[in-house]
């Protein structure tokens, strides 16, 4: 079946039923998105589906009908993001497992809605379960990164 | 090991720097501490000499000898050195290191000792520099107990500046300009002339020179890294999906592997049915391990799902099988015969708590699991007699030992590649997940082979924070409290860990009273009563260990006899707090907190204290009582680690440590059934998430206490400050961890 990642089209020979998540990790070596529940529960495998931030461990490769962009296709370390940017400023990672997921949710929200209120912020950023605790942070960031995208043309 | 020895491998590694192209710099260890007879007895070569910094062609790379788990370890040691040695901050490149005894700490065995962190006397500090000979003699290379940036404050800004010295002389050397004239800039020697002569080019002529034995460091007034906040040298990796975690490892012919082991850990396996997950997609082979099954496929879904066709036939779990059977083994511990300290015992309790007017109650904590959002796993490789293991540990020398003991190699050709980890909160101080990759790769020699668990599997083997209860009894006088009396009863993390690294413990575990035994309190009548419960589950070291329930247990009783005698519990704590540092840690909270202010309507505050790993804490909550539940607003703190080494870091590290201590509290516990792990996945063991996630202000208390660590401390104030709060709001008083067993939580 054919898959295209950030951009680039890949030829994959696997179940329909194996996890987008395995297909990116095993199959194309494309491991920012990570694996920590498999039951959508803690949202670290959260990549961009046709724009949509979906639970990648618990979404069957047959069922992906659009384009997958994951945390590297959104930004990279040369070339940041606006989330990202705000994620480097506010210092926010501590051991960083769970960001990947974080910023995907983050940006997809911002997408979506480029004045989130708390509120917001509290709907589309649950789903993410952040063990080590950067949520202040992560809360500050988001703000930031908004504040960043509103300044920019559309 | 011998001094010979030491001063063969000191010199060796010079030379292998050298013949590589570089050069690795090196000092002698610098004590604050009397000097004790022991220390003299092995020798002054004795693990002392400490390589911190390696120069190669390429530039400057600092060695970073602990495990960072994401408490950003690597960058605070990276900045001593870097501060010394005078190097430019995006220059900065680090490096784990090889496992080595020369990186022994120092100060993590002291946390060990029976003798309380505010304890200054000529005994207390002899005991805390023989603690510091035992690990530096074992070569205990642990990241563990707060302790890494207190080991490290002065070994590494040494190293930087001994570094810098034989740069300097190296220059003079070349360009035949006095030392004296010459000065350094961000990785290079400046001449008078303004000419720079980089590191790298001088990394040939340095390595012929001897580092000093005595420098002199850089005076506090002069730094322009510690004390600051530093972007953290992972940052940019942990926000592009580019950091490489074990789990992330890719290699040439790579295969791919999981392993279930039985659920109940340290059972065995009578028997299992592998014929189902043979035939599926994928699999390379299925073959036994110790107590369980590993799967090689290739491709981790493909593992996953071949392991759960395995029908498994395991053997009965080695203790209670249900949660309400070792509640049981716990009540019927606080006996004479299973008393293990008394560590504190002043006045006369037994006197004066009889008769009417004592106060009395019973407390209880759960099994807690680690949980890291990254489950265990490890890539191995055994080839040509070489075993080589990428994996993120705690504890890299007993992980080699272990690798080597499973593999039947010397521990010489054992390699271990130290990474970086997703969390861990003392998971990665066990061996176990590197045992079975291991027996893995002795089954499947020749390809690397990355095994990753389930997070099921996670859960289920967690070596869990003990579960414990507490039995107390109190009494008031005259608006004070008059006494406290204080049993814990609870599993030894110390005798469960320490027998899995097959070493023998001694003496009392400090461990079942920590953070209670030790508080800076002057009680009239107060004693605590460690009671040490048969092992049950294995357990191991969760993020601060012993305190992260008894600063529950300590502090809700304390709250309720502040309550029962009236007094206001900011100011009761303030009166019975001897202990200088500690009491402007309350006062600063109450400030910061605006104590004794009205809250409002169905809204409470609770406070909490805790000296934990020699940093006191105390913490203020505010809850509100909602039609939805409790609902916890705001959270302050404040602590004494003496100096800040990373304020935006500390920061950080703090906030995270009150969301681990409350989400804790609010809703995680590990219970059992037919010997098994009820909650398998974050389904069932949530913590907090961000719509939960209070506002948490910070201060740093500077009392020109001795430098600390701040990772685990802010955690044991945490749950009993909520818990307060909620009484506060509420007037309903919770005994039991998790909250939410007898509360709702909006």
């Amino acid at each position: 079946m054919q898959l295209i990642v950030n951009g680039r089209t890949h030829e994959v020979d696997v179940e329909d039923e194996m996890p987008l998540l395995w297909v990116l990790r095993d199959v194309l070596g494309v491991t920012g998105p990570k694996y920590g529940c498999g039951i959508a529960m803690c949202g670290a495998c959260t990549v961009h589906v046709g724009g949509e931030p979906v639970r990648s461990c618990s979404l069957p490769v047959g069922d992906v009908k659009a384009d997958v962009i994951t945390i590297e296709g959104l930004g990279t370390p040369a070339a940041l993001h606006a989330v990202q940017k705000a994620w480097v400023e506010h210092q926010v990672a501590q051991c960083g497992y769970c960001q990947s997921g974080q910023i995907m949710s983050a940006a997809a929200l911002l997408s979506a809605n480029g004045n989130p209120s708390d509120d917001d912020i509290d709907e589309a950023m649950s789903g993410n379960l952040c063990r080590c605790g950067t949520y202040p942070r992560i809360r500050a960031a988001i703000k930031t990164a908004a504040r960043e995208l509103k300044g920019r043309p559309t | 090991m011998s001094r010979a020895g030491t001063i063969a491998r000191r010199t060796f590694l010079i030379g292998t720097a050298v013949i590589a192209g570089g050069v690795a710099f090196g000092v002698y260890a610098y004590k604050r501490e009397p000097i004790n007879p022991l220390l003299k007895e092995l020798g002054d070569g004795q693990a002392a000499l400490t390589p911190y910094v390696r120069i190669d062609q390429a530039g400057v790379t600092i060695i970073t000898p602990r495990a960072d788990l994401g408490q950003g370890v690597a960058s605070v040691l990276a900045a001593l050195v870097a501060e010394e040695l005078d190097i430019a901050w995006n220059d900065i490149r680090i490096d784990f290191g090889p496992p080595s005894s020369a990186y022994y700490n120092g100060i993590a065995a002291a946390e060990g000792l029976p003798v309380p962190a505010t304890d200054g006397s000529i005994k207390a500090r002899s005991a805390r520099v023989v603690g510091d000979a035992v690990s530096k003699f074992l070569g205990l290379q642990i990241t563990g107990g707060s302790s890494s940036v207190a080991d490290a404050y002065e070994k590494m800004r040494i190293a930087g500046a001994a570094a810098r010295e034989v740069l300097l002389q190296a220059a003079a050397m070349q360009t035949g300009i006095p030392k004296h004239q010459l000065k350094t800039r961000d990785g290079s020697v400046i001449t008078p002339r303004g000419e720079a002569l980089s590191y790298a080019s001088l990394a040939a002529e340095a390595a012929k020179i001897e580092p000093p034995r005595k420098v002199r460091l850089k005076p506090e007034s002069e730094w322009r890294y510690l004390g600051k906040p530093m972007q953290r040298i992972d940052i940019v990796a942990k926000s592009t999906g580019t950091a490489t975690f074990g789990i992330d490892i890719s290699m040439p012919g790579m295969v791919y592997a999981t392993v279930r082991a039985n659920p109940s850990i340290g059972g065995g396996i009578k028997g299992y049915d592998a014929s189902a997950a043979e035939k599926a997609r994928g699999v390379i082979a299925v073959v036994p391990i110790s107590g369980g099954v590993g799967v090689i496929a290739d491709n981790t879904w493909r593992a996953f799902q071949a392991a759960e066709l395995i029908k498994c036939d395991w053997a009965p779990p080695p203790y209670p099988p249900s949660s309400a059977a070792m509640f049981e083994t716990v009540a019927a511990s606080f006996t004479g015969e299973r008393q293990d300290s008394r560590l504190k015992d002043e006045g006369d309790v037994e006197t004066t708590l009889q008769g009417d007017g004592v106060i009395a109650a019973e407390y209880k904590v759960p099994y807690l699991a680690h949980a890291p959002l990254e489950p265990m796993n490890a890539v191995v490789q055994l080839k040509d007699g070489r075993l080589d293991i990428w994996t993120a540990t705690q504890m890299p020398l007993f992980l080699v030992a272990a690798a080597a003991e499973v593999s039947g190699l010397k521990a010489e050709n054992v390699h271990l590649h130290s990474l970086m980890s997703g969390g861990s909160f003392g998971r990665r101080l066990e061996d176990d997940y590197v045992r079975q990759a291991v027996e893995l790769a002795k089954a499947h020699p020749g390809s690397p082979i990355k095994m990753t668990w389930r997070r099921e599997e996670d859960m289920t083997h967690d070596f869990p924070r003990p579960l414990g209860m507490a039995r107390m009894r109190g009494a008031v006088r005259d608006g004070k409290v008059e006494a406290y009396d204080l049993k814990v009863a609870c599993p030894s993390v110390t005798a469960s860990q320490i027998g899995r690294l097959h070493m023998p413990t001694f003496g009392p575990d400090i461990a079942i009273v920590a953070g209670a035994w030790d508080q800076p309190f002057r009680i009239p009548h107060y004693r605590v009563t460690g009671y040490r419960v048969p092992e049950l589950v294995p357990v191991s070291s969760w993020r601060s260990v012993g305190a992260s329930a008894n600063g529950f247990l300590h502090n809700c009783f304390l709250d309720e006899l502040i309550h029962a005698a009236g007094a206001d519990p900011l100011k009761e704590l303030i009166r019975l707090c001897w202990h200088e540092p500690s009491r402007r840690v309350l006062e600063a909270v109450g400030e910061m907190s605006k104590w004794g202010s009205a809250t409002g309507k169905d809204r409470g505050r609770g406070i909490a204290f805790t000296l934990s790993f020699g940093v006191p804490v105390a913490e203020v909550v505010e809850v509100s009582n909602t039609p939805r539940g409790i609902r916890i607003d705001k959270v302050f703190v404040a602590a004494d680690v003496g100096k800040v080494l990373d304020p935006t870091n500390f920061e950080n590290q703090v906030q995270g440590a009150v969301i681990w201590g409350l989400g804790h509290a609010v809703n995680c516990e590990l219970t059992f059934k037919d010997g098994v792990a009820e909650q398998t996945n974050f389904d069932a063991y949530q913590g907090l998430r961000l719509n939960q996630a209070p506002a948490i202000e910070v201060r740093a208390v500077d009392n020109g206490s001795p430098i600390r660590g701040i990772g685990e401390p802010p955690v044991p104030p945490a749950a009993p400050a909520l818990a307060n709060a909620i009484f506060a709001a509420t007037g309903k008083r919770i005994r039991e961890l998790p909250l939410n067993k007898h509360i709702d939580f909006a």
